[in-house]
């Protein structure tokens, strides 16, 4: 792939996801979550939708108001069940939304699998537990693991501070999370971003995520928003 | 009189050593934190990416961007890192924690863990990052009352709730007494306001108490 492409609009950025897509949002709550590359993809109306992301959207907005726009049929995540998560929860409770509960590590750890040409690991996670029920176990050293396969995003939507021209990206605070992992793990890794510098103007030393994970990037005005509460 | 949950934060801290990786879990452990002097350097973990967490945020401190695993508003301390959610995740799998303090629906004699889910008819599963915390911590330390609303106890002879981790609970600090996991057995390490013939009148676990 080709050096990142800078978009105008969040709109043209989201245009490649299809129906059916599986599709990274990143986040952890609000923090790092990509509000106006959602909000251009309920816009843009793709459906079908397997989401993969740490929570299951909170409040109305953001990743909630995609579920509520009916474009979504799976989320995998780690911690659906929030106090504002009544999105989700009506829809779950409905049967209209498919849920696949992974352990935090684990989504981190299967996507960055994905990203880095991993065919499976074992992980020490979840043994004895109803997430590893039905799936191979070993031991090795005398220790249990469970095989745990990769999770490839079609497309991943994310968040980042900064990015250059060429797509190298900086993350800030908390904010960064699932990120860098999700960049590498999808087909198309799209980006949104407070700031866009010049090649060169990222110290190399500093970049998070190289630009070769990075396809299109979009610039947006920093969003408000209030976290307390949000939990 | 039993231990209310701020004495149950700090008898906790009592026991993390100075210097200590550690990740408090979401909710009663969160209150360890307020029982660390800073002057014994322990570096507070958070899963979602940071090593150095401070106390939570208030008034103009709050950035949206930089929270805890419960999503609060906390700061930073001279020193943090931050760092991807694989990156904070191997860190747990990986035994770079000294301790992670975790609460509690059950903790097995044999220190199985259930705190994700009651299996409850309608109640959605959510297991965020206790599972991985559960098992890749050197000692994990379980914070809870010992007894449910309803009197049952909740340290008992085998888990009813969905586990989280088989055989990774270290101790299970408790209103009533503390009690450390052993190969022998369910050891009491300290009580409060109570004896062993009265735990053990309430309890179905054996318990191990040590000749002095």
């Amino acid at each position: 792939m080709s050096k990142a492409q800078i978009f105008a609009s969040p709109d043209e950025a989201v245009s490649v996801v299809k129906d059916g897509d599986t599709v990274l949002v990143g986040g952890f709550g609000f923090a790092g979550m990509p509000f106006d590359l959602i909000d251009a993809l309920i816009r843009q109306g793709a459906g079908d939708l397997t989401i993969v992301s740490n929570n299951a959207g909170n409040g109305d907005v953001g990743l909630a108001a995609l579920l509520k726009a009916g474009q979504v049929r799976k989320v995998l995540c780690s911690f659906p069940r929030q106090v504002d998560s009544y999105v989700f929860d009506d829809l779950y409770r409905r049967g209209e939304i498919e849920l696949e509960v992974v352990p935090q590590g684990n989504l981190a750890e299967r996507m960055r699998a994905a990203g880095a040409g991993i065919g499976a690991f074992y992980c020490p996670t979840g043994v004895g537990t109803p997430l590893a029920e039905g799936k191979e176990t070993r031991t090795i050293d005398g220790r249990d693991y469970v095989l745990e396969y990769p999770i490839k995003g079609d497309v991943a939507l994310i968040s980042a501070h900064t990015a250059d021209t060429m797509g190298n990206l900086v993350y800030r605070k908390t904010a960064r999370n699932f990120g860098p992992v999700m960049a590498t793990a999808a087909t198309t890794t799209v980006v949104q971003v407070s700031s866009i510098v010049d090649a060169g103007q990222i110290d190399p030393e500093v970049v998070v995520t190289p630009s070769i994970y990075v396809d299109r990037v979009v610039q947006v005005e920093p969003r408000h928003y209030t976290v307390q509460g949000a939990r | 009189m039993p231990l209310n949950p701020d004495q149950l934060a700090a008898r906790v801290a009592q026991d993390i050593e100075p210097g200590s990786f550690v990740n408090l879990g979401i909710g009663q452990p969160t209150k360890v934190a307020d029982h660390l002097p800073a002057e014994i350097g322990v570096v507070l973990h958070t899963a979602n990416g940071m090593l150095g967490m401070g106390p939570a945020a208030v008034g103009d401190e709050v950035d949206p961007e930089l929270t805890n695993a419960g999503k609060v508003p906390v700061t930073e301390l001279p020193g943090a890192a931050y760092f991807h959610h694989a990156d904070s995740f191997a860190m747990m799998r990986g035994g770079h924690l000294d301790v992670c303090v975790l609460g509690a629906f059950q903790v097995s004699a044999s220190g199985d863990l259930a705190n994700w889910d009651t299996g409850a008819p309608g109640s959605i599963p959510a297991v965020g990052g206790a599972m991985d915390l559960a098992i890749g911590a050197k000692r994990v330390y379980v914070m809870m009352t010992l007894f449910a609303k309803n009197g049952s106890p909740k340290l008992v002879p085998t888990c009813t709730y969905p586990l989280t981790g088989v055989g990774c609970v270290s101790r299970v600090y408790t209103d009533h007494a503390v009690f450390e996991i052993t190969p022998d057995g369910v050891r009491v390490l300290e009580s409060f306001d109570t004896s062993v013939e009265e735990l053990r009148a309430r309890l179905e676990v054996p318990l191990v108490v040590d000749v002095r």
